[in-house]
């Protein structure tokens, strides 16, 4: 019989932990309930989050924010922006691209480690992320970090709880680092470049003084035409400033049928990065979805490997280090041919969704080397003695009974 | 006594000294092992000089496998070994026990692939922090995290550290602009965690490394982020009257959304001493001084300049000053950059680091003033105002006897009030075994067990750094157990 379990606290939380581990009965940890992401779960127990929720401290003047795990990411964007401030690493929405409903959670963030855009400028989730609260596979609760942004007291379990995906521990509480929302965007679009020129683009400004907040390329936007996009962010007179520089700086790499403007309207922005964000593109659309995080001049070379055995499409974010990949086929034969093409080079691909029902598929993520699966693994152990957390969804071995 | 004990080394190890040497020297040749006791004399210590310990020998290798070599050796014959990277650490993170081998990355020091395009460098881990961003700035790039030891810190140190710097508000510490490190495990096996790419594979092992005190592995080599230069940088002088006014507007220059690159918050002793030692025009009738330093084009400059000078107008500055020229720029930072050598003019002084919500920082520098009055030390503050970060600097007499252990009993009353209002024991200059035992304060039984079991994974013997980071008594028995299962 499949059952939900919703305690309403961290104690009663831990004390459900608690019992699984004595009975070494595993649980799905789930926060919203709309990433499901990695390899699938095979358990009846379900344990939510959900009701770990509130704001428990804002400072705007200390630009910090600790929340129960549970809280919906929605309810914290709303009061960070009634102070102008925000998230710096522009946590995604992938509902749409998962085909699921509900709220993300903070906690399904931080345990998925989702980063947005502004990535290349702001850091990913983990720098964002300064402080956890959690509850280990024994019951035990636990505390790492905390509420100021510069802190090296002890080993730094926070990055390696962001991202974890529940398999270490079950958040119930995060603290964040914050910055002033910027006042204007503004966004040099640039039509008509293949992949390798869209990518060199991308670097230079990246690499420009510019302060770039957002680098992406888009092999067919609604038309069907690649679109380039370079993102400033900031004061109104500085975004001002540095999209034209850059557009002065770009044009002469430009081939003489690439189209360059400056898009200056805060609506149209909004639109354009949530569209890169959320991988907007792909959504609803037939096929499996693949995640490679490459160095970004590699990025370009990887898509052509594979478009070369595979049908296709491409969204590169991070100035190319970021791949998202529509595929046709989600057999093993493909994920064959799309780990060869990253292997050849270094990085890591994970398979994001099987189908547009969102289903996820085996083998997720990408395989690791061996010393570094096995210091995982015992990690993982460490922290869940019976691997009762999320068993598998990592492609780590299941219960020991 | 002073407060910090480190264990009884092991005498066994020492008498097989020779033995060990030679070992040592087999795999590395005779130049790369130091062993003669008036040489070993040089790496007795860190930048934590009341506590100094010659190890039973110094290896300098070359290359990752001669780090291999030695740690194999190590683990076989189960010798402590300690990592060192620059020995600037201000917590005794490299600060050696008898019966340990000391590893020294000095000769590890190249740059070995520098990539504008993707804006990173592959380094070798003993090159010092400023070489890096001095190899990159041809290009119009630099390495962000900028700790005031820059000129001598190694980037090992800094990793092992997660250091900081003045300019960490904007681009973050070590950890954020870390990409990946070679790291030579215990057993000597070689890995690599991360690289080029920017996300983990799986859990985020380098996060963990990063921070860990060289209690994980020797780290031979790193990719660094880079960044591109911006087009200027300008800071501007605010001095106050109080420290509550210029803590209040500090927060109030946050939340008006503009981001300063730095803000540096001094206090009255700290004025004067800085002023005295490095002349650099600060305005010595203040009782607090601001730094604030801001970066873009000229315009962009001046925009946020404009917004703060209006916030800091309606705090009733007793001085307003920006820099007109990069020589008075100089001379602004020159002054703050001077801070420990002035100190170091005056008397002997420790150096804390605690972090605390900028929200209660009037409260804790008045509690600070009042201990100083209780303990009979001077104390000094100079600090990164916008993220927290305290470095109170107590001033006493090494010569005199008791001063050492009442300044350190100072010190850690000041660490536990940082806890106390929220804050932590340590912002970026690690625990060590300056700090060590009063983990405790911060952590509860659970917190530091789990740690202790990250190094379990890593280190199963606990030979690396062993007394470090722990309270002795929390890691007493993995210490005790592994020394004596490895003999
Ligand atoms: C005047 C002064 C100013 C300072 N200012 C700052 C500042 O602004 N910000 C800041 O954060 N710190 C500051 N520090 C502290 C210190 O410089 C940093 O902690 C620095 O990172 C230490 O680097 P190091 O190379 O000297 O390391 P060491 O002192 O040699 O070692 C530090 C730690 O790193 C470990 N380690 C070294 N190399 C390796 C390796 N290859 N593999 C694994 N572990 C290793 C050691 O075991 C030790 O635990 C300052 C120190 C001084 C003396």
């Amino acid at each position: 019989m499949a059952s939900l379990l919703k305690p309403d606290s961290e104690a009663s939380l831990a004390e459900t932990v608690r019992e699984h581990f004595a009975r070494r009965k595993p649980v799905r940890i789930v926060g919203g309930g709309t990433r499901p992401v990695g390899n699938p779960v095979d358990v009846t127990e379900t344990l939510s989050t959900g009701r770990l929720s509130g704001i428990t401290l804002y400072e705007p003047g200390a630009l910090t924010l600790v929340a129960e795990a549970g809280t919906t990411l929605e309810t914290i964007t709303d009061a960070l922006a009634e102070e102008g401030q925000h998230l710096p690493f522009e946590p995604a929405d992938y509902c749409a691209l998962l085909g699921t409903k509900g709220k993300s959670t903070i906690g399904g963030v931080v345990a998925a480690g989702v980063s947005g855009p502004r990535r290349v400028q702001a850091g990913a989730a983990r720098d964002s992320l300064i402080g956890v609260r959690f509850v280990s596979g024994e019951g035990e609760i636990i505390k790492n970090g905390g509420r100021v942004m510069k802190n090296v007291t002890g080993y730094d379990l926070v990055k390696l709880m962001c991202g974890s995906y529940g398999t270490l521990g079950v958040l119930t509480e995060v603290s964040f680092k914050l910055l002033p929302r910027p006042q204007a965007t503004g966004t040099v679009l640039i039509t008509g470049l293949d992949d390798h020129a869209a990518v060199t683009v991308l670097s230079r400004a990246l690499g420009s003084p510019f302060d770039v907040t957002g680098a992406a390329h888009l092999q067919k936007d609604a038309d069907g035409n690649p679109v380039t996009m370079i993102r400033c962010e900031g004061l109104p007179e500085s975004v001002k400033y540095r999209t034209g520089r850059l557009k002065d700086l770009l044009a002469p790499l430009l081939p003489s049928a690439a189209g360059l403007s400056v898009e200056n309207v805060a609506e149209s922005n909004a639109a354009i990065w949530k569209q890169v964000r959320d991988v907007e593109t792909f959504a609803g659309r037939d096929g499996a979805v693949w995640r490679l995080s490459v160095k970004p001049s590699d990025g370009p070379d990887v898509v052509s490997d594979i478009s070369g055995k595979l049908d296709c499409e491409a969204l590169y974010d991070w100035g190319g280090g970021l791949v998202w990949l529509l595929v046709d086929a989600a057999d093993d034969e493909a994920a064959t041919v799309i780990r060869a093409a990253v292997d050849a080079r270094g990085g890591h691909a994970t398979l994001f969704r099987c189908n547009a029902n969102g289903e996820s598929g085996t083998d997720a993520f990408h395989p690791e080397h061996p010393r570094i699966a096995a210091i995982s693994q015992n990690l993982r152990r460490q922290f869940d003695p019976a691997g009762i957390l999320n068993p598998g969804l990592m492609g780590q071995s299941a219960v020991q009974a | 006594m002073s407060l910090v004990e480190m264990p009884k080394a092991d005498g066994a190890i020492i008498s097989r000294k020779a033995e060990i040497v030679a070992a040592l020297q087999a795999a590395i040749g005779t130049d790369g092992v130091i062993h003669d006791p008036e040489e070993t004399l040089a790496y007795e210590c860190d930048a934590l000089t009341a506590y100094r310990c010659p190890p039973l020998a110094v290896c300098l290798p070359r290359t990752t496998q001669e780090v291999s070599a030695i740690l194999r050796i190590c683990s076989d014959m189960g010798l402590p070994v300690i990592p060192r990277g620059a020995g600037t650490s201000l917590a005794g993170g490299a600060l050696p026990t008898a019966d340990s081998i000391v590893i020294g990355v000095a000769r590890l020091n190249q740059v070995l692939e520098a990539d504008y395009g993707n804006r990173f460098v592959r380094v070798q881990a003993g090159i010092t922090n400023l070489a890096v961003s001095g190899n990159v700035a041809g290009e119009g790039f630099f390495y962000a995290p900028d700790p005031s030891s820059q000129l001598a810190c190694a980037i090992s140190g800094n990793i092992a550290m997660n250091s900081g710097g003045a300019h960490c508000l904007k681009y973050g510490v070590t950890t954020n602009n870390l990409l990946g490190v070679t790291m030579v495990m215990m057993d000597g096996e070689v890995i690599e965690i991360g690289g080029t790419h920017l996300d983990p594979a799986g859990l985020d092992l380098l996060g963990v490394i990063c921070g860990s005190e060289g209690q994980f592995g020797m780290v031979t080599e790193a990719v660094l982020k880079i960044l591109p230069k911006p087009e200027g940088a300008r800071p501007i002088l605010l001095g106050f009257n109080a420290n509550e006014v210029a803590g209040t507007c500090v927060a109030d220059i946050i939340k008006s959304g503009v981001l300063p690159v730095a803000m540096e918050f001094m206090d009255k002793p700290a004025i004067i001493a800085c002023e005295n030692f490095a002349h650099a025009g600060y305005p010595t009738d203040v009782e607090a001084l601001l730094i604030v330093e801001v970066e873009g084009s000229e315009a962009e400059i001046a925009e946020q300049l404009e917004k703060i000078k209006a916030i800091a107008a309606r705090h009733d500055p007793e001085v307003m000053r920006e820099s007109n020229s990069a020589v008075q720029s100089d001379l602004i930072w020159k002054g703050r950059k001077a801070a420990f050598g002035a100190m170091g003019q005056m008397a002997d002084y420790l150096c804390m680091d605690g972090t605390i919500p900028t929200s209660r920082l009037p409260e804790v520098l008045k509690r600070m003033q009042e201990m100083s009055v209780d303990y009979g030390l001077r104390v000094a503050n100079v600090f990164h105002a916008g993220d927290g970060n305290l470095h109170p600097l107590i001033l006493f007499d090494a010569n005199k006897p008791g001063d050492l252990e009442k300044c350190e009993a100072f010190g850690a009353d000041i660490l536990k009030l940082c806890v106390e209002v929220g804050g932590c024991l340590t912002g970026e200059h690690g625990v060590g075994v300056e700090k060590r035992d009063l983990m405790v304060h911060q952590y509860n039984e659970a917190d530091l067990e789990i740690q202790m079991r990250v190094k379990d994974v890593f280190d199963p013997k606990w030979l690396l750094n062993p007394a470090k980071v722990f309270p002795m008594e929390a890691s007493h028995s993995r210490r005790h157990g592994n020394r004596q299962e490895a003999a």
